[in-house]
C-alpha cells in the first residue's frame, strides 16, 4: 500500500510542483491588485471548462508532444536539441509546398505526403546540426541556435517573396502568408471544436516512439551511444553516424509538428516575422514537456497536456483578468523552474527505495540492481 | 556597388560599430563560460540581461547616479544567479530547462516591473562616449577603438582578467578541476558546490551587467524583450570560442562585424534580399567553426549535477 | 510494472477531472457570461439613483441606453504601450470610451503580445462566445483565424485591420490605415529639411504597414528631390532595439542627417538620432516625447473615427462588410508635429499643401515597383 502511494505521489510530483509555483504566482497577482482565485478559476476554466476548453488544451498540446518525441530520442542520444524551433518551421514550409503545389492530386494522399514532407524537412534542419557535430565538432547548441534564426529569415524570404499568397502580392500590404490550402487537404477535425487528426496522429506516434527506442536495434544503438559511446564505439557501433540520426530524428518529430500545425490549426504558413509567432515557442515548450515526461515517450503525454492546460488557461486568465501577458510569462517560467526543481525529490526516494531494497534481498546482488536502476532513474 | 563597401568611412564604420554591438555579448558569454568551465549550463541568461536592464534604467531614471545603476544591476542578477545557483547545485535539476525557466521569468518580470514602474517607453542619458585623449585621435583606429563609453571599455578589459583568472589563478584551476571531474576535485577537498556557486553567482552578475550595457550605455531605452535573442547566442558563442575567453572575443566579435557589415550592406543598397542579409552573422559563424581546425573538448561534467556519495 | 501503475493513475486522474467538469463545463461559459454583464449593471446602479437627484433631462432620457454599455474586446500583435501600432488602437479605445461618457457607455476588453496566430485565434473566438458586441482583431496575421471563427457568431462583429478584405463575409469590417500618405508627407518634409542630401530609413521587415510607410516615403522625397539618396535597411525583427540603434548608426556614418523608420524598435534609432543630432520623421504614434530636440513630425494614427463609424452601423444593425480607411482626407491620420521644433515657413507651407494635395487628389503617390 504504501509503494501504491509513494507512486501516486512520483506521478503527482510535476502537479503539486506546478500548485507550488501557482502560489507564488498568486503573491505576484495579489500584488497586481488582481484576484488570485477569480485568476485561477479562469485559468481553470480556460484549460479544462468545457469540452471546447479542453479540445483548445489539446490542440495546444499536440505540436509540444510531437517536439517532446523528438526530444526523447535526442536526449536519450545524449544530444541537446534545442533547434526545435527551427525544425517546426523548416518542416512546415515543405508541407505547405506540397499542399500547394500538388493541387489536383487526392487529398488523403497530399496530407500524408506533406506529413512526410514535414518528417523530412525537420530532419535536414536537424540533421545538419547532427552531421556538424559528429564529424566536425561543432557544438549542438551552438548549430541549432544558430540554425534556428537562420530558418526564421529564410520564412521570412519564402513567405514574402516565391511563396506568398498570389492574393496578397499584388496588394500593397503584402502579408507574409501563402494561399490557404484547398479544403480537401485538411487535416479533419472534431467539430465544433478546433480539435483535429494532429492529435491523434501524435498519440499513436508517441507509442511508435515507445517502440522505437526500446524494441528495435535502431533504438538501443542509440540509447547505447547516449549513456557510453566509448564502450558503443568499442562494441562496434559507429557512434558518429548514431550521433547524427539522433539529431535528425529529434528535428524530424519537430518538422512533423510544423506540418500538423499548418494542415489541422491554420490551413496555411503565416508569419509575423519572428519564430514563435508561427510555432508558439513549441520548439522550447516541447523541451520541457519531455522532460516532465521524464524523456519518456509515453509519459510525455500527459506531460505535454499539462503544459498545454497551463498556456491555454493562462492565456485566458489574462483575457479574463486583464493581467499583463508578461505576468502570464513569467508564471510559465515559475512552473517549469519548480517542475524541474522537484525531481530531487523523486530522485531521492528512488535511491532510498533502493537502498532498502538492498538491504532486504539476502544475499546481496550487487549485479542486478545497476541495468534496472538506470532504465528507471531516466 | 559593392565596391562602395570598400571606402575608409564604411570599414571605420563596420569595425567601430561591431565593437559596440560586441559588448553585451562579450559580458554575458564571458559569465557563462565562467559557469561553463564550472560544469553548469546556464540558459536563463536572457532573462538575468533583461532585469539588469530594467534595475539600471530605472535607476538612472530615477536618480540620474550611472554608478548606482550598474551596482544595482549587478546586484539584481547575482541574485538571479544565486536562485539558479540553488536550484542547479542544491536541487541538482535539470540545467537546461531549469534555464529555460529562469530565462522565461526574467522576461516576464522584466516585462511587469516596467510597465508598473515606468508605464511608458522612456529615453534617459546613459553612458556618454568618452574619448581616449590622444589616442583618439588617431585616424580611423582612433573612432573604431577609443570612441566607446565605459562600459565597451570594460568589456573589453574583462577578457584578459578572465583569462588571467581562469588561467593563472589557484580559483582557476578549481573551477577547471570541478568541471573536468567534480568526484577527484571533491576527494582533493575543493567544494564543489562552493565554486559552482560562486561561478554561477558570477555569471549572473556579468549578465546583469550586459543588460545595462544595453540600456544604459548602447540604447538609453528600455522596451520588453529587447534583447531579441542575445542571450542564447551568447551561450552559443561560450561553445564557438572554446571555453577560452579569448576564443569567446573572437565569436563576439566575428558575429557583431559580419551583423554590422550586412547593416551597411542594406544601407549602401547592395541588391541583397534583406531577409538574407539578416541571416549572414548566423551563417557564418557555423561556417567558421566548422572550418577552424581546433577540436577543443568541453569540461566533461558539462550539465551533470555532482552529487557527493555519502 | 511500476510505470504502468503510475501512467494508469495519472490518466485516472485526468479523466475524474474531466469528468467533474463534465457537469458544470456547461455552466462554466454561463456564469462567465452573467458576471460579465453584472459588473456594468452593478456600476450603473447608483448612475440610475443620481439621475433623477441630477435633475437632468437628459440624463434621464439616456438611462435606458445606459442599460447596455457596448462591448469590445481587442486582440494585439505587441504590447499597448508599445509606442507603436498597437499602442495606437489602445489610444483611440481610450478616447471613444471617454467621447461616449466613460467605461459604463463603453466596456473594452485586451488582449496583448498575441503574436502566435494560434494564441489570437483562441482568444478572438473565446471573446465572440462571451457575447462582445464587436471584437477587434488588430494585426494583418489575424485574418485567417477571422475567416474561420465569424461565421460561427452570426450575432458578433467582427473588425479586422490593417487590411482591405472582409472576406465577403456580413460581419466582418476591415479597416486599414493609408500609411503611404502619412509617409509622403514625411517624404517631402524630410526632402526639404536635409543637408547632406543623405536620407535613412529603418524598417522591421518589409510587409504590411511597415512597407506602406516606407515605400510612400520614398516616394514623397523622389518627388520633392530627385537626387537625395535614400537608404533603406530592414533589419529582420519587430523587437530587436540594439539592431535597430546600429542601423542608425550605420546610417548617420553613411551620411543621413534625417532618419525615419516603423514599428516599436524604433525607439532604439530614436535615440541615436538625438545622440547624433540628426532629425527624425515619426509613424503610428506620436513620438515627440522620447526626442524632443530633434523630431521634426510624426503621422499619427487615429483610429477613433473609424471606430464611432463603426459603432454606430453596429447599433443600426449592419455588422461588417465594408471597408474603412484611415487617412489623410477622414482625419484619421494626422501630420503631428513637434511644438518645439521650427519648421521653415516655406517648408510648412509645402507639407499643408501636399496634405491638401493629397486629399483633393491632386497628388499621386507613385510607389514605383
Amino acid at each position: 500500500m504504501r509503494s501504491r502511494l509513494s507512486t501516486l505521489f512520483d506521478a503527482l510530483l510535476p502537479v503539486l510542483a506546478t500548485l507550488a509555483a501557482l502560489a507564488v504566482g498568486a503573491v505576484m497577482l495579489l500584488l497586481l491588485k488582481a484576484n488570485p482565485l477569480e485568476a485561477y478559476a479562469a485559468l481553470w476554466d480556460g484549460a479544462f471548462g468545457s469540452t471546447n476548453s479542453f479540445a483548445e488544451t489539446l490542440v495546444k498540446a499536440t505540436p509540444l508532444l510531437l517536439v517532446a518525441l523528438g526530444i526523447c530520442i535526442s536526449f536519450r542520444g545524449d544530444v541537446i536539441n534545442i533547434g526545435g524551433e527551427g525544425q517546426m518551421i523548416v518542416g512546415a514550409i515543405l508541407a505547405t509546398w506540397v499542399g500547394l503545389t500538388f493541387t489536383s492530386w487526392p487529398g488523403w494522399l497530399v496530407i500524408v505526403l506533406a506529413m512526410l514532407a514535414g518528417f523530412i524537412g525537420g530532419g535536414i534542419w536537424g540533421g545538419i546540426p547532427g552531421f556538424l557535430k559528429a564529424y566536425f565538432n561543432v557544438n549542438e547548441i551552438l548549430s541549432t541556435v544558430m540554425m534556428n534564426a537562420i530558418a526564421v529569415q529564410l520564412m521570412n524570404f519564402l513567405l514574402r517573396g516565391p511563396m506568398i499568397d498570389p492574393a496578397q502580392a499584388q496588394l500593397a500590404s503584402k502579408i507574409p502568408q501563402t494561399a490557404r490550402l484547398l479544403d480537401a487537404f485538411r487535416l479533419p477535425r472534431w467539430t465544433p471544436t478546433r480539435l483535429h487528426l494532429g492529435a491523434l496522429i501524435a498519440v499513436v506516434l508517441a507509442v511508435l516512439v515507445y517502440i522505437l527506442l526500446w524494441r528495435t536495434v535502431l533504438g538501443y544503438r542509440i540509447r547505447a551511444v547516449g549513456q557510453n559511446p566509448s564502450a558503443s564505439r568499442y562494441a562496434g557501433i559507429n557512434v558518429k553516424r548514431y550521433v547524427v540520426l539522433a539529431l535528425l530524428l529529434s528535428g524530424a518529430f519537430a518538422g512533423l509538428a510544423g506540418a500538423v500545425q499548418v494542415y489541422g490549426v491554420n490551413y496555411r504558413m503565416i508569419t509575423d516575422g519572428s519564430a514563435s509567432g508561427f510555432t508558439g515557442n513549441a520548439g522550447f515548450n516541447g523541451i520541457v514537456a519531455a522532460l516532465f515526461g521524464q524523456l519518456h515517450p509515453i509519459w510525455s503525454i500527459p506531460a505535454s497536456i499539462l503544459f498545454g492546460a497551463l498556456l491555454v488557461g493562462a492565456n485566458k486568465m489574462q483575457r479574463m483578468v486583464q493581467v499583463p501577458s508578461a505576468l502570464v510569462i513569467a508564471l510559465n517560467g515559475l512552473v517549469v523552474v519548480f517542475v524541474v526543481s522537484s525531481e530531487i525529490w523523486r530522485h531521492r526516494r528512488q535511491k532510498r527505495r533502493l537502498a532498502a531494497a538492498k538491504e532486504d534481498d539476502s544475499p546481496p546482488n550487487p549485479g542486478s540492481d545497476a541495468p534496472v536502476q538506470t532504465e528507471v532513474s531516466s | 556597388m559593392i565596391s562602395s563597401l570598400f571606402s575608409v568611412t564604411v570599414l571605420v564604420g563596420i569595425l567601430a560599430s561591431g565593437i559596440r554591438l560586441a559588448t553585451p555579448y562579450l559580458y554575458a558569454a564571458i559569465g557563462e563560460t565562467f559557469g561553463q568551465r564550472s560544469g553548469v549550463l546556464n540558459l536563463g541568461v536572457e532573462g538575468q540581461m533583461l532585469l539588469g536592464a530594467f534595475a539600471a534604467f530605472y535607476i538612472v531614471f530615477v536618480t540620474g547616479n550611472l554608478a548606482l545603476a550598474v551596482l544595482v544591476a549587478m546586484i539584481v542578477g547575482a541574485l538571479m544567479g544565486l536562485a539558479m545557483a540553488f536550484v542547479t547545485v542544491n536541487l541538482q535539476a535539470q540545467q537546461g530547462i531549469s534555464g529555460i525557466g529562469f530565462y522565461l521569468f526574467g522576461v516576464g518580470l522584466s516585462d511587469l516591473l516596467f510597465q508598473k514602474m515606468l508605464g511608458t517607453v522612456e529615453t534617459v542619458r546613459g553612458f556618454p562616449k568618452i574619448s581616449i585623449p590622444f589616442l583618439s585621435n588617431i585616424p580611423g583606429l582612433g573612432e573604431i577603438f577609443f570612441n566607446h563609453n565605459l562600459l565597451v571599455y570594460g568589456a573589453y578589459l574583462l577578457v584578459p582578467i578572465a583569462w588571467f583568472v581562469l588561467n593563472k589563478t589557484t580559483l582557476g584551476l578549481k573551477i577547471h578541476a570541478v568541471g573536468e571531474n567534480p568526484e577527484a576535485a571533491d576527494s582533493l577537498g575543493v567544494s564543489v558546490a562552493g565554486v559552482r556557486y560562486f561561478t554561477i553567482v558570477l555569471g549572473g552578475t556579468l549578465s546583469g551587467v550586459a543588460g545595462a550595457s544595453l540600456s544604459i550605455g548602447l540604447l538609453n531605452v528600455f522596451q520588453q524583450n529587447m534583447t531579441s535573442g542575445l542571450g542564447f547566442i551568447a551561450v552559443a558563442l561560450v561553445y564557438f570560442g572554446g571555453w577560452r575567453p579569448w576564443g569567446v572575443l573572437g565569436g563576439a566579435l566575428l558575429f557583431s562585424m559580419v551583423n554590422s557589415l550586412q547593416l551597411w550592406i542594406q544601407v549602401l543598397g547592395i541588391p541583397i534580399p534583406s531577409d538574407i542579409a539578416v541571416m549572414m552573422p548566423y551563417v557564418l559563424t557555423i561556417l567558421v567553426l566548422v572550418a577552424s581546425v581546433s577540436r577543443v573538448r568541453g569540461p566533461s561534467a558539462l550539465t551533470k549535477p555532482f552529487e557527493r556519495e555519502d | 510494472m511500476k510505470k504502468t501503475v503510475r501512467l494508469f493513475v495519472l490518466f485516472v486522474l485526468v479523466a475524474l477531472v474531466v469528468g467533474a467538469c463534465g457537469t458544470p463545463a456547461t455552466q462554466a461559459p454561463a456564469p462567465a457570461a452573467p458576471a460579465a454583464t453584472e459588473a456594468p449593471a452593478m456600476t450603473e446602479a447608483p448612475a440610475a439613483t443620481e439621475a433623477p437627484a441630477m435633475t437632468e433631462a437628459p440624463a434621464a432620457t439616456e438611462a435606458p441606453a445606459m442599460a447596455e454599455p457596448f462591448r469590445v474586446a481587442v486582440v494585439m500583435p505587441s504590447a499597448i504601450n508599445d509606442l507603436a501600432f498597437s499602442q495606437s488602437m489602445y489610444d483611440a479605445l481610450l478616447r471613444v470610451q471617454q467621447e461616449m461618457g466613460g467605461p459604463d457607455k463603453f466596456d473594452f476588453v485586451y488582449s496583448e503580445n498575441m503574436f502566435v496566430v494560434d494564441d489570437a485565434a483562441a482568444a478572438i473566438r473565446d471573446y465572440a462566445s462571451q457575447g462582445y458586441n464587436l471584437v477587434i482583431a488588430h494585426g494583418s496575421q489575424y485574418g485567417s483565424s477571422l475567416q474561420e471563427i465569424a461565421p460561427d457568431f452570426p450575432e458578433t462583429s467582427f473588425a479586422w485591420g490593417t487590411t482591405v478584405d472582409t472576406f465577403g463575409q456580413p460581419n466582418i469590417f476591415a479597416y486599414e490605415a493609408a500609411a503611404d500618405e502619412g509617409g509622403y508627407v514625411n517624404g517631402v518634409l524630410a526632402a526639404k529639411l536635409t543637408k547632406s542630401n543623405v536620407i535613412g530609413v529603418i524598417g522591421p521587415i518589409e510587409t504590411g504597414d511597415a512597407k506602406l510607410y516606407i515605400d510612400g516615403f520614398k516616394a514623397g522625397v523622389t518627388a520633392t528631390a530627385p537626387d537625395v539618396n535614400v537608404q533603406v535597411a530592414y533589419i529582420g525583427s519587430f523587437s530587436d532595439t540594439a539592431l535597430a540603434a546600429e542601423t542608425a548608426n550605420t546610417q548617420i556614418s553613411a551620411g543621413a542627417d534625417v532618419l525615419t523608420g516603423t514599428a516599436q524598435m524604433v525607439v532604439g534609432a530614436i535615440g541615436k538620432a538625438e545622440e547624433a543630432n540628426v532629425l527624425w520623421f515619426g509613424t503610428q504614434s506620436n513620438q515627440t516625447s522620447l526626442a524632443p530636440k530633434i523630431v521634426v513630425a510624426s503621422q499619427v494614427y487615429h483610429w477613433e473615427g473609424i471606430l464611432s463609424q463603426m459603432i454606430d452601423l453596429i447599433n443600426g444593425g449592419t455588422l461588417g462588410g465594408q471597408t474603412f480607411a484611415i487617412n489623410l482626407e477622414n482625419g484619421g491620420e494626422v501630420i503631428e508635429y513637434n511644438p518645439d521644433f521650427t519648421v521653415p515657413a516655406d517648408v510648412k507651407t509645402l507639407a499643408d499643401d501636399t496634405v491638401k494635395g493629397i486629399i483633393d487628389g491632386s497628388v499621386t503617390i507613385d510607389m514605383g515597383q
